[in-house]
């Protein structure tokens, strides 16, 4: 069965080939079936080969599949080969199940829209790369995936290019996560030029063998392979693409901006965590970004009036759990995390879509309302999102991984008060937030009229997330509930297991901990409740007010970062590329072009055909001659 | 006597062509194809035949002439020219010159192809010009006797020159003259330093030649060394161009007719990378060991310089000009950085570069015969009007800003893991260049190909000829992105070679990254083995 690896990124590729070569031949229904059926054949293709390899593990715990030698070059040998193991299982399961569902939802989505082909098109290449990433055997493969995902995030975000802001939305998105690869392929370059491969295990092998524990070559590869993540991942300060690139079809939002592309700096840390225990300096660094990005991104989304921006600095802010987890060395933590969040994040933004397309494209929270009972499905999976997204303890996946997650912040040897403070604040601010969308959303007065109801293809989707959403927790119960972790176990053969060793660890593994957790969260949700049900009058006049005004705009323009860049790096160069525009060089060359145009015209005005002057000039000459020689 | 015939076919077919054009426009463009197509199809045949020595290591031992003589030509070809002189007509091809005669003849054709419906005026000279261009630049990648190859380097000037001048768009006269005045006093340069060199060799040995394979090795002063290579550098740094040498490029090309600027950017330029790593470098290593830091800074400028200026352009034909300035800044600090990861993704750079770039001289050109203008400011929403023309131009847009699985990333990413050897951050800011890449290029995309159509243009779609065009670079380029392998493999023995011709020298450095791991284990080890054996 694990011989069958390659087929899993090859379907979604071939279904990407044929759609660009068959194009408008095929018609919707062609399209439709090329696109989602060639990634739900990459799902069971998935299912069979990570089932095989769950069931009866192979030798090492990994399987390597090489195809053919990418190419060889002063003994730089990368293959075109692919790598699984624990950690790219729950990869793959993840965005073939997801990217399947996704792609189901996505053919009644966009049915009626002209770009009905390419959007699968594009899909299918997004998913043929995300796997390509997860499943490369070296780095450089995994740049390719990278840089691959990055192509069809832009070109998605930038899916409805007759409005010119979303084109700019997917060229800033492009652009942001560029600058975060530019530290990653620097990265590439320093660990190719140290250790001499890019092949992922031989490489994390060689470091560790031949660098010290927090030297300063360690420090630096992990901090740049940081660079790449930061961008990716949408965390400060490279965060500031993602809201905008909300610009995209909502289907779009929910695979590439929530499930899967933006994990992938999750996945890259979790793939080199070997660099990572290797440099303390560098844990510190990727922790104090998750824990930063957490707060400033759950306080933006508080105050969001976009739904979709809303959910959009809640992904980044969850991203910011699974970053802290690795930072304190919860590398198991942060995976999960990325697991369960894949579900109900996808499930929100789907929710979300049906929303939207329900009230003709209707974007603000505060014109919606009501839906609950004119949309029951939405309403029931929505708020089993929103409940997993605020970690609603012992119904919802989210409540296991993020528990877990606090946890450790406390618990590990890396972990201490501050960031454990600080992320349980963050989850009284994501409860607060999550339900604020229910509240407003599917209750109070209805101000928008429903002119469309899902049909099955959008339904279906929903309800599967929304179960997912909730079983995928108890694949890893805390220790106070009852010894079930398989998850646990499975992860176990590929990352280095959740030490409790911190001054705290028994605290934080305990009962007690979860039970503050618990209370935070309900306490979150009933305040939620007042504020926007009871109170919402209040609480407007309350953000309406000249004190909290400023602070709420603040928040909502995401910080000042986009203020700040534009001053600071955007308009310099602009300003620039409009100054030099007709280069600045051409001046020097015009310039001796001139120089010898005037020599030119100075000695041509001389030649006059009177023989007066030059008698003149010839006399002035002489006595010039004689009196330099006499005077000397 | 194969390498003659490289050049004889286009020079040959250049005049019946011509006397063809007179009569019929049609039997003109044939027989350019025919005189294009048929030494490509001799160079794929020895190519391909060629390919099993190819693959292994340089044969001769030992640095300098020596090596080089004895080293596996695939084939050569001399008799003597001017005796009196020494200077002979000495032709030989290795793995390097077969990937330069197939991008010559390859883009050659298509520079045909593409002016099938553009070209109207002047037909039968057009095609002689273009022929003659292309016979040119095969004796120029063919040549090794120093005074022929300067020979076929001017030779090759006047045809561009009339393709400019007579063919060219608004200001060709100006565009025109300072292309031959830039590569014309350059050359000249180049000149004096040959002339220098061989009397040096003259009066040291005794004898005057001007064959290469001889003056190598050639002791002299290291001043003096430094002299005569700044003089072939600044041939070749106009030609490649370097910044700041590189302000005849833009207008060259924009003002060129199509298959002008397919030629300029995807053969003509590249004489200048070919030019340094053929004779340059194997002449005076010791020089430009020296002069490594400033190439460096120079490259480094005109990637960032090229990529900034084209985001500037409004001219969409100036703006793919200026990419090439930065492109070839890539190439001009891989060649400096002078070890086998870079000098390999150089030799890639230089293939990829002329499909991506000629490409996107192949589409402007497309898209101004139709609206009849090259303003960004005029255009956009195109996607809509010709979506195969926008997905085509999305696809070069890529390749342009080096995404991986094309193969212009292969190409970038290996001249920058060799430079990174040299010097981190000439590796770093040329990264960055590639931010700015992005920026130029999604940039062009969406003045021309997206947001609103409001300027209610209205044309066909790509014809079948373009289509046909550009499938073929697009698959070339995707090749080249998954699997390199056999042009690297082509170009190995050339490249090993270069690398002992220089290995007495101060350009030689541990450039294997297996060695500089072992080299770094050691000196781990040796400084007290903190981590323990695992």
């Amino acid at each position: 069965m694990l011989s069958l690896l390659w087929l899993i990124p090859a379907l979604p590729a071939a279904g990407f080939v044929l759609l660009v070569l068959l194009n408008r031949r095929l018609g919707r229904a062609g399209a439709a079936w090329i696109g989602a059926g060639s990634v739900g054949l990459s799902m069971l293709a998935a299912l069979l080969v990570c089932g095989s390899f769950i069931v009866s593990p192979p030798a090492g715990d990994a399987c390597r599949q090489v195809l053919w030698t990418w190419m060889d070059v002063a003994g730089f040998t990368p293959a075109i080969g692919f790598y699984l193991d624990a950690v790219s299982v729950v990869w793959v399961l993840v965005i073939t199940v997801v990217g399947f569902l996704i792609h189901l939802y996505s053919t009644e989505h966009m049915e009626h829209d002209e770009g009905f082909t390419r959007f699968f098109t594009y899909l299918n290449l997004f998913v043929f790369s995300m796997l390509v990433l997860v499943l490369a055997d070296n780095l450089l493969l995994l740049y390719l995936g990278w840089e691959g995902v990055g192509l069809c995030s832009y070109l998605l975000i930038a899916f409805w290019q007759k409005d010119p802001q979303n084109v700019y939305s997917g060229r800033k998105a492009f652009i942001v996560t560029r600058v975060g690869d530019t530290a990653l392929i620097a990265g590439l370059f320093l660990l190719l030029t140290q250790l001499g491969t890019l092949e992922i295990q031989p490489l994390l092998r060689a470091a560790e063998q031949t660098w010290a524990p927090d030297s300063t070559v360690a420090v630096v590869a992990a901090l740049l392979i940081l660079g790449g993540a930061v961008g990716k991942s949408a965390q400060v300060p490279l965060q500031t693409w993602l809201p905008d690139a909300m610009a995209g079809p909502s289907p779009v939002s929910a695979l590439i901006h929530a499930a899967t592309m933006v994990t992938a700096g999750v996945y890259l840390i979790a793939r080199t965590t070997p660099l990572f225990e290797l440099a303390g300096d560098a844990r510190l660094a990727v922790a104090l970004v998750g824990i930063v990005t957490l707060l400033i991104a759950g306080f933006s989304a508080l105050v969001q009036h976009d739904l979709k921006r809303a959910l959009a600095y809640s992904t980044i802010s969850q991203i910011g759990y699974m970053i802290l987890a690795l930072g304190v060395s919860g590398w198991e933590a942060g995976v999960f995390h990325f697991g369960t969040h894949a579900f109900f994040k996808a499930l929100l933004f789907l929710g979300a879509g049906v929303v939207i397309e329900a009230l003709a494209g209707e974007h603000d929270i505060f014109k919606m309302g009501g839906l609950a009972r004119k949309l029951p499905a939405v309403f029931v999976t929505f708020t089993v999102g929103a409940a997993a997204l605020a970690a609603l303890p012992f119904v919802t996946n989210g409540f296991y991984s993020k528990d877990l997650v606090i946890s450790t912040t406390l618990g590990t040897a890396d972990g201490n008060v501050w960031l454990y403070v600080g992320s349980i604040l963050g989850a009284f601010v994501t409860t607060l937030y999550s339900f604020r969308l229910v509240w407003v959303v599917f209750f109070g007065e209805a101000h928008t009229e429903v002119t469309r109801r899902p049909r099955w293809r959008q339904t279906m989707p929903l309800w599967v997330l929304a179960v997912f959403s909730i079983i995928t927790g108890f694949l890893w119960l805390p220790a106070w509930i009852g010894a079930f972790h398989p998850l646990e176990d499975f992860l176990d053969t590929a990352l280095p297991p959740i030490e409790w060793t911190g001054r705290y660890a028994h605290f934080a593994e305990s009962a007690g901990a979860a039970f503050v957790i618990i209370l935070i969260v309900y306490g979150g949700i009933f305040l939620s409740y007042l504020l926007w049900v009871p109170w919402r009058r209040g609480t407007h006049a309350f953000a309406a007010s000249p004190v909290v005004r400023p602070l709420a705009a603040f928040w909502l323009g995401g910080w000042g970062f986009d203020w700040l860049y534009e001053r600071v790096f955007v308009r310099p160069v602009k300003w620039f590329a409009h100054w030099a525009r007709h280069d600045l060089v051409d001046y020097v060359v015009d310039g001796i072009a001139w120089v010898n145009l005037a020599g030119w015209r100075t000695l041509s005005a001389g030649q006059t055909g009177r023989l007066r002057s030059y008698v003149a000039v010839a006399g002035f000459g002489v006595v010039l001659v004689l009196a330099v020689v006499v005077l000397r | 006597m194969i390498l003659l015939w490289y050049i004889l076919i286009p020079a040959v077919a250049a005049p019946l062509a011509w006397l063809a054009g007179r009569r019929s426009e049609v039997a003109a463009r044939w027989i350019a194809v025919a005189g294009t197509a048929a030494p490509l199809a001799l160079v794929a045949g020895q190519w391909i035949a060629a390919a099993g020595t190819l693959g292994e290591t340089f044969a001769a031992s030992g640095p300098g002439a020596a090596g080089l003589v004895a080293g596996s030509w695939i084939a050569d070809l001399k008799t003597a020219w001017i005796e009196s002189l020494g200077i002979s007509f000495f032709l030989a091809a290795d793995g390097l010159t077969l990937i330069m005669l197939l991008l010559t003849f390859a883009l050659g054709l298509l520079a045909v192809l593409c002016s099938w419906r553009g070209i109207t005026q002047r037909v039968g000279v057009f095609h002689l010009m273009v022929l003659w261009t292309v016979a040119g630049l095969a004796g120029v990648f063919l040549a090794l006797d120093l005074f022929l190859f300067y020979f076929f380097f001017e030779m090759m000037l006047i045809p561009m020159y009339f393709l400019i001048a007579v063919w060219g768009h608004e200001r060709r006269i100006y565009s025109a003259i300072k292309f031959f005045i830039f590569t014309q006093v350059s050359g000249l340069l180049m000149l004096v330093a040959i002339i220098a060199l061989v009397f040096i060799h003259g009066r040291e040995t005794g004898v005057y030649t001007f064959d290469f394979t001889q003056l190598l090795g050639t002791p002299m002063a290291a001043s003096t060394a430094f002299l005569l290579m700044l003089g072939f550098f600044a041939a070749f740094a106009v030609k490649l161009p370097a910044w700041p040498l590189h302000t005849w490029l833009p207008d060259a090309h924009t003002d060129a007719p199509t298959a002008g600027s397919v030629l300029l950017a995807g053969v003509l330029i590249k004489i200048g990378a070919y030019g340094m790593l053929r004779f340059m470098v194997p002449l005076f290593p010791g020089a430009v060991a020296e002069f490594r830091t400033w190439a460096l800074v120079l490259g480094v400028v005109g990637v960032i310089y090229g990529a900034v200026l084209a985001y500037a352009q409004s001219d969409m034909k100036r703006l793919v000009a200026y990419t090439s300035v930065s492109h070839m800044g890539f190439v001009l600090i891989g060649v400096f950085a002078w070890n086998e990861l870079a000098l390999q993704g150089v030799i890639l750079q230089l293939v990829c570069h002329a499909l991506s770039t000629g490409a996107l001289f192949i589409l402007v050109g497309g898209l101004q015969d139709r609206i009849h203008t090259r303003d960004l400011g005029k255009m956009g929403g195109l996607w809509q009007v010709a979506p195969r023309m926008g997905g085509t131009a999305m696809f070069f847009a890529m390749a342009s800003l080096g995404l991986p699985g094309l193969g212009n990333f292969v190409a970038e990413f290996l001249i920058l893991a060799g430079v990174w050897q040299v010097s981190e951050w000439a590796a770093v800011l040329g990264a960055v260049g590639l931010v700015f890449a992005t920026v130029y290029a999604l940039w062009m995309m969406q003045r021309a190909f997206q947001g609103e159509e409001t300027h209610g243009l209205r044309f066909a779609d790509l014809t079948k000829i373009e289509t046909g065009i550009f499938a073929s670079m697009i698959a070339a380029l995707v090749l080249l992105g998954f699997w390199p392998q056999p042009l690297i493999t082509t170009a190995r023995q050339t490249v090993d070679g270069l690398q002992r011709m220089t290995a007495q020298s101060a350009l030689a450095q541990p450039a294997d990254p297996g060695e500089a791991a072992a080299a770094a284990a050691e000196t781990e080890t040796a400084g007290g083995d903190e981590g323990g054996a695992p």
